[in-house]
């Protein structure tokens, strides 16, 4: 029964997390005001480049650092479009979403031979592993440690928004620019550095599927696990613990789903498979109910003489 | 700068046509970096497209369900909604056309009406889903969307593995009756007297037997002129687009937002199911098959509207340049040895320049505005005038 209990919890916080950190650089894009459809593209590149810098160094660190950047450098381009030359951003993201799985897999043909997955990489540690736990109830917990960064990316992002004067700034900027400009806010600095950092913590996530869950990089790693982050952004209200508790509803739906399946089930596994997105729809409706944007969200700033 | 040029520069078409130009250059730089023959890859990627009638006929097929779910999108943007749901629309249109074409065997005047309709309003009854939770619930059309379109894959993997529907040794579903096709001529064209008749036009016999050649792009090209009709000619038309350019002034002026939004979906939604339901009567296998991963039509579909800059009409060559791409990207791989992800790099940054629409018509404006007001002062100075502003 705890190994069970445990088992569920592992499932729910792995498959959170990935969405966690995309989650989350949706939040700190869209609070400065930047729609940011963009994320899965960015969470595709970082799969990627992790595995490229571990493969390349031996280091799986390096790896997440890589990813960090890799996502950072496609939300220039988003941030370029969007904030400098005040694009469409909904267009900019779709394009950053076909823009950077191409180049990611561009890269895996160049760096592996021509072939679509790349071999199996060293992968970042784990917590509560089977190596320190042995038989005990405990190792079935099998944390990754990305659970812990994403927890952590969490409670200092909200620090920041909620507990800074930076904070206090991007969220002016995010409602209302032009009353933050008049206030000496530079409106196209924030909201540069907060695309850019959206990017760089949706690399993170993509890392976070191929550094700790899969070690290796497919076609398919990152597939729609950035627009699940998108949607959790505006099932937690544009807050990043409003972001964690989605994702983790999230996650836990998948576990369920999982677990239920496992043996002989009455339920076809396609259903149970339907229920995490079920799940989602339902508690919208019946709890969460109207999601207010933040007010300039999506509205390109452009300077006034 | 001459103020007929600054025109022409200002036309959306402008916009696309250099958008396309620097795709192209941008692919050609990261194919030269990458250590690939540009020249060589571009010849080869139009040979893929077009040096056969074949080709050309396929590129076409291939353009059908992108030009229904490009529109699709571009309706539901012009109204203010990012139809993100395209994707399942479209899935759910290929699950009811298929689900009808297996179990209803009606002669063809009857079924291929009937599987059409099903399958259409299969999709738009999932658009108006997606618009009425918004409507009634305030729920975000785009986080309703993206869960449909999971739900809506799993919703085919499973009617797949049904006993009724499912083709044994398969991964996919039976095919629907004969009588739902919509090739055109599909007997005929193997028949002696047809056979006969064709083979004095080789490119007429070639594009007919090695191609399915449907109605699909007809129907699609009628929905974009209807669209574009109901846009632009319609009391309807009009109060939508008011909706999608300010929905709280159209509010005020008596317009119904949410009828407005909820039915707004549902054509979309149609759009996107029609797009569906051609694929399954129009091309083989004519049915399902279990999915592992979006197919990408809906998804494939922002990209065309967008670089049609939303305008129906304007979706019809869009769809044409991304099935080509598409299609001759394949032999790209094949011939050159050039990974086709280049493709998916082109086309984004072609989507990325039309993101980037009206910076041209901004720079136009603003040299203008330095140049009439250059003007402006150089005249009062001679008029003697000393007040300049």
């Amino acid at each position: 029964m705890l190994a069970n209990l445990l088992l569920c919890l592992s499932i729910t916080l792995m498959y959170s997390t990935p969405l966690l950190f995309g989650a989350l650089g949706g939040v700190l894009s869209e609070r400065s005001g930047v729609t940011n459809i963009g994320i899965e593209g960015m969470m595709n590149i970082g799969a990627m480049a992790g595995v490229a810098g571990s493969f390349i160094t031996g280091n799986p660190w390096m790896g997440f650092l890589w990813a960090g950047i890799a996502g950072g450098l496609v939300a220039v381009l988003h941030a370029i479009a969007s904030v400098r030359f005040a694009g469409d951003q909904t267009i900019s993201g779709v394009a950053i979403n076909l823009i950077a799985p191409g180049l990611a897999l561009f890269w895996c043909r160049r760096l592996f031979d021509g072939a679509a997955m790349s071999k199996p990489i060293t992968t970042l540690p784990k917590v509560f592993d089977t190596t320190q736990f042995g038989d005990s109830a405990l190792a079935s917990l099998d944390i990754d440690i990305t659970v812990i960064l994403g927890l952590i990316a969490t409670l200092v992002l909200w620090f920041v928004l909620y507990r800074t004067k930076l904070g206090l700034h991007i969220r002016a900027v995010g409602e209302h620019p032009e009353a933050a400009e008049t206030f000496g806010i530079n409106v196209f600095h924030i909201r540069y550095s907060c695309v850019i950092a959206s990017g760089v913590l949706a690399g993170l996530g993509g890392a976070s599927v191929t550094l700790a869950i899969i070690s290796q990089y497919t076609q398919t790693a990152i597939s729609g696990q950035g627009f699940i982050a998108l949607a959790a952004v505006i099932f937690g209200k544009w807050t990043p613990q409003g972001a964690y508790g989605a994702c983790l509803l999230f996650g836990f739906t998948q576990a369920l789903a999982i677990m239920l399946g496992g043996g002989n089930s009455i339920v076809p596994s396609q259903i149970l498979a339907m229920l995490p997105y079920i799940m989602t729809i339902i508690v919208l409706v019946f709890f969460v109910g109207r999601s207010v944007a933040p007010k300039a969200d999506g509205v390109p700033y452009v300077e006034s003489k | 700068m001459n103020s007929t040029v600054a025109k022409i520069l200002k036309k959306p078409i402008t916009s696309a046509i250099l958008a396309i130009v620097i795709g192209f250059a941008v692919a050609a730089i990261i194919l030269l970096l990458a250590g690939y023959d540009p020249g060589g890859s571009f010849a080869a990627l139009f040979a893929g497209a077009l040096s056969k009638p074949k080709y050309i006929s396929n590129v076409i097929i291939k353009a059908t369900p992108l030009l229904l779910c490009g529109i699709s999108v571009a309706f539901a943007f012009r109204v203010g909604l990012f139809n993100i749901g395209a994707e399942g629309q479209y899935i759910v249109g290929t699950i009811a056309a298929t689900i009808v074409g297996i179990l209803v065997d009606l002669p063809a005047p009857l079924e291929i009406p009937l599987v059409i309709c099903v399958g259409t309003l299969a999709g738009a009854g999932l658009g108006a889903l997606i618009g009425w939770l918004k409507a009634k619930f305030g729920i975000h059309e785009v986080i309703t969307s993206i869960m449909f379109n999971w739900i809506a894959l799993y919703l085919c993997n499973y009617v797949v593995s049904l006993d009724i529907f499912h083709q044994p040794n398969s991964t996919g579903s039976y095919p629907i009756h004969e009588s739902g096709f919509t090739m055109i001529l599909p007997n005929w064209k193997t028949s002696d007297e047809g056979m006969a008749a064709l083979s004095n036009i080789p490119w007429l016999r070639e594009v007919m037997v090695k191609t399915d050649v449907n109605i699909g792009i007809i129907v699609a090209i009628a929905a974009a002129i209807f669209i574009n009709w109901l846009l632009k000619r319609t009391k309807r038309g009009y109060e939508m687009r008011a909706v999608g350019l300010n929905a709280d002034a159209s509010r005020f002026s008596g317009i119904n937002v949410q009828k407005n939004l909820v039915l707004c979906m549902l054509i979309s939604g149609a759009l996107s199911g029609l797009a569906g339901v051609l694929n399954i009567t129009g091309i083989s296998p004519h049915g399902i098959a279990t999915i592992a991963a979006f197919e990408n039509y809906g998804f494939n579909g922002l990209s065309v509207a967008f670089i049609a800059g939303c305008s129906p009409l304007g979706c019809i060559p869009a769809s044409l340049l991304f099935a080509g791409l598409i299609y001759g990207g394949q032999t790209l791989q094949q011939v050159m040895g050039t990974p086709s992800e280049i493709i998916n790099i082109m086309i984004g940054t072609i989507v990325f320049c039309m993101a980037l629409g009206n910076v041209i018509p901004m720079l136009i404006n603003r040299s203008e505005h330095k140049r009439a007001t250059k003007m402006l002062a150089q005249e009062s100075v001679r008029g003697g005038d000393t007040h300049v502003s």
